[in-house]
């Protein structure tokens, strides 16, 4: 009786780590089948752009292309940098920074959103956060929303002079994407 | 019904050879030939069979299609342009396949109001039920992907806004969503990458469905069709074979519904898709609407009707998950609303919901528009969760007919009828 029951224990173990086996086997072999879809090195490889902004006089915007990603760099007039600093960070719908050059907890004031010592400079990823739609104001004809920023056209979210959500159904503020300044007149993004 | 009896005969001396081998034929003649089909249905199930048509019609005007379409965002926009203007009757071949598709969704959404009118859904026919409603949801999955091919402004920004449903995960577990996003996208924005892979699954979802209604129809082989009266097939003369009478009926309605779709192909060949999709696509410049398909307007308005995103985007998948449960939720004794005298308002205001919803989803998601899509949302709902499961319960329903050949002869007909089958059918 007994070497029955341990002839049937060592099958049920060979079954279990057989099937165990086949199980850790099949999930490894479709780990490339889902990976093969993630960006690849290539896309990876277009990361980081660099941007001469000697030619953007105070007032304009360029947009500028960053991993397939339209990103808004805006030469603020005084009153834009004055009024973006003067709203209390309280008042924002969205207190943080989403700087990430920052820490992620840092508060959304318009110094955290730019970099030091080039305030009137703002770099921001220019995809609304609410359902990746390209928000307008970056031509001079463009209809800026109620807080002279952005305004999203889809569903009606306005962005303040330091693309910070102010009403409207996004989220979020506008990303501000990892740059540096090199030299006084270019920056590199990512 | 699996207990009858085919009464297939090879003929010829290969038929016999090949009916002891492989009995495909004495297959296809039990299914589709003498099957026996309930003798009462009307001309809205004909739309089984015009809904095979349209599944086999795309298939072949989407592999034509394939021959000449290139799948890059540098060639995409181009190619379907290439195809209308210099492929040899590509005009009408790329007409018939993007019309085909609001065609299959006509005929698949009559289909299923038909199956919820006649109780189609109640037992046994649950899993012949949920099995409609995954091809529902195949089929959303491959005119998804399928409208993005043009590489135009809707094409791109709708692929952008839906894709990016996912990215509400993040509120769940952070950068999950994005992960997603990005996996699904293969890169960091919707691209090139994006519009190829769309390609291979739009190419591969259609088998997938071919799969589904494959077994749909093995299903409903099993346990029969359901009918008008929403009787069960009891006696000989309460069904006629399916050759020639429903094959006929079938016919009839086919070639009326292929009046329709021969008109939008040749008179209004983009009278359903949308201006802004002749405008390559562009990732800078988001269109100033942007507008679903008609077929997923009222899933577009659910969407939008809830403030949160998360929140919408569940509200919008349980809005299609939640027809799978309508066999258990309706507690009537009865399957057809026809002896439904409560129930049958409801239902015609679940019609009405589910196009007031469609035109909400057209209109900007502003103002009263969002307030009116919120009250429908909330009785498309409330229709299957409260009415559906207490309405049955309380409602006394009308006489039933005593067999589905009363239903057709009027009371006491049929009885001790032994005519067979085929000699039954001239009242009818």
């Amino acid at each position: 009786m007994s070497s029955h029951a341990e002839e049937s224990n060592r099958r049920d173990f060979l079954v279990i780590a057989a099937n165990a086996f086949a199980g850790v086997g099949a999930a490894v072999t479709l780990w490339p089948f889902i990976q093969q879809m993630n960006p690849d090195k290539s896309a990876l490889a277009l990361a980081s752009t660099e941007v001469d902004l000697s030619p953007v006089k105070e007032g304009q915007a360029i947009t500028v292309m960053w991993r397939g990603k339209p990103v808004f760099i805006r030469n603020r007039t005084a009153d834009e940098v004055k009024s973006a600093q003067d709203v209390p960070v309280k008042e924002l719908p969205d207190d943080v920074a989403r700087n990430e050059n920052l820490a992620a907890d840092a508060p959304a004031t318009d110094q955290n959103r730019t970099a030091k010592g080039h305030e009137n400079w703002l770099v921001v990823i220019g995809i609304c956060t609410h359902l990746g739609c390209i928000p307008k104001g970056q031509a001079l004809g463009d209809a800026k929303g109620d807080y002279g920023g952005w305004f999203c056209p889809c569903h009606g979210s306005h962005y303040d002079t330091a693309a910070r959500i102010r009403k409207g159904p996004a989220p979020r503020n506008l990303d501000v994407p990892p740059f540096a300044f090199i030299s006084d007149t270019k920056i590199k993004i990512g | 019904m699996s207990s009858h009896e085919s009464n297939y005969k090879p003929t010829s001396r290969f038929g016999k050879w090949l009916d002891d081998r492989l009995p495909v034929g004495r297959l296809m003649h039990g299914q589709f030939v003498d099957f026996p089909t309930p003798r009462n249905l009307n001309y809205w199930w004909t739309f089984g069979g015009i809904l095979t048509f349209c599944l086999v019609a795309q298939l072949v005007t989407g592999i034509v299609l394939a021959m000449h379409y290139q799948p890059s965002a540098a060639e995409a926009f181009n190619s379907v342009d290439h195809i209308r203007r210099d492929v040899n009757y590509g005009w009408m071949i790329q007409a018939m396949h993007a019309t085909g598709s609001s065609m299959f969704f006509l005929a698949a959404y009559i289909h299923l109001f038909r199956g919820l009118y006649y109780g189609s859904y109640k037992a046994p026919r649950e899993i012949l039920w949920i099995l409609g409603v995954f091809i529902i949801l195949a089929m959303m999955a491959t005119a998804f992907m399928g409208y993005s091919l043009p590489w135009g402004q809707m094409s791109f920004w709708a692929v952008t806004v839906i894709t990016n449903l996912f990215s509400s995960l993040d509120s769940i577990i952070p950068g999950v969503g994005t992960a997603i996003v990005q996996w699904l996208w293969g890169g960091y924005s919707v691209s090139g990458s994006t519009l190829n892979r769309f390609f291979a699954l739009h190419y591969l979802l259609p088998f997938v469905i071919v799969g589904l209604v494959a077994l749909h129809i093995w299903a409903l082989h099993v346990v029969g069709q359901n009918n008008p009266a929403g009787l069960d097939i009891k006696t000989k003369s309460d069904s006629v074979p399916m050759y020639p009478y429903a094959v006929a009926k079938d016919a009839v309605g086919l070639f009326a519904f292929l009046l329709v779709f021969a008109w939008f192909v040749f008179f209004l060949p983009d009278y359903l898709g949308h201006a802004d999709n002749f405008i390559e696509a562009n990732p800078l410049v988001t269109p100033p609407h942007i507008v679903p398909e008609w077929y997923f307007l009222p899933y577009y308005a659910i969407l939008r009707a809830v403030p949160s995103k998360l929140g919408g985007v569940i509200l919008m998948f349980a809005s299609i998950a939640i027809l799978a449960f309508a066999p258990w939720l309706d507690t009537a004794r009865v399957r057809s609303s026809k002896y439904r005298p409560i129930y049958k308002w409801f239902f015609w205001l679940f019609v009405f919901t589910c196009l007031a919803l469609g035109y909400l989803g057209a209109k900007p998601a502003e103002g009263s528009y969002v307030a009116w899509a919120r009250v429908f949302t909330a009785y498309y709902f409330l229709h299957f969760i409260v009415v559906m499961p207490i309405l049955g319960l309380i409602e006394t329903p009308k006489k039933l007919p005593g067999s589905i050949t009363e239903d057709v002869l009027g009371p006491g007909a049929g009885k001790g009828a032994t005519a067979g089958a085929a000699a039954a059918p001239e009242t009818r």
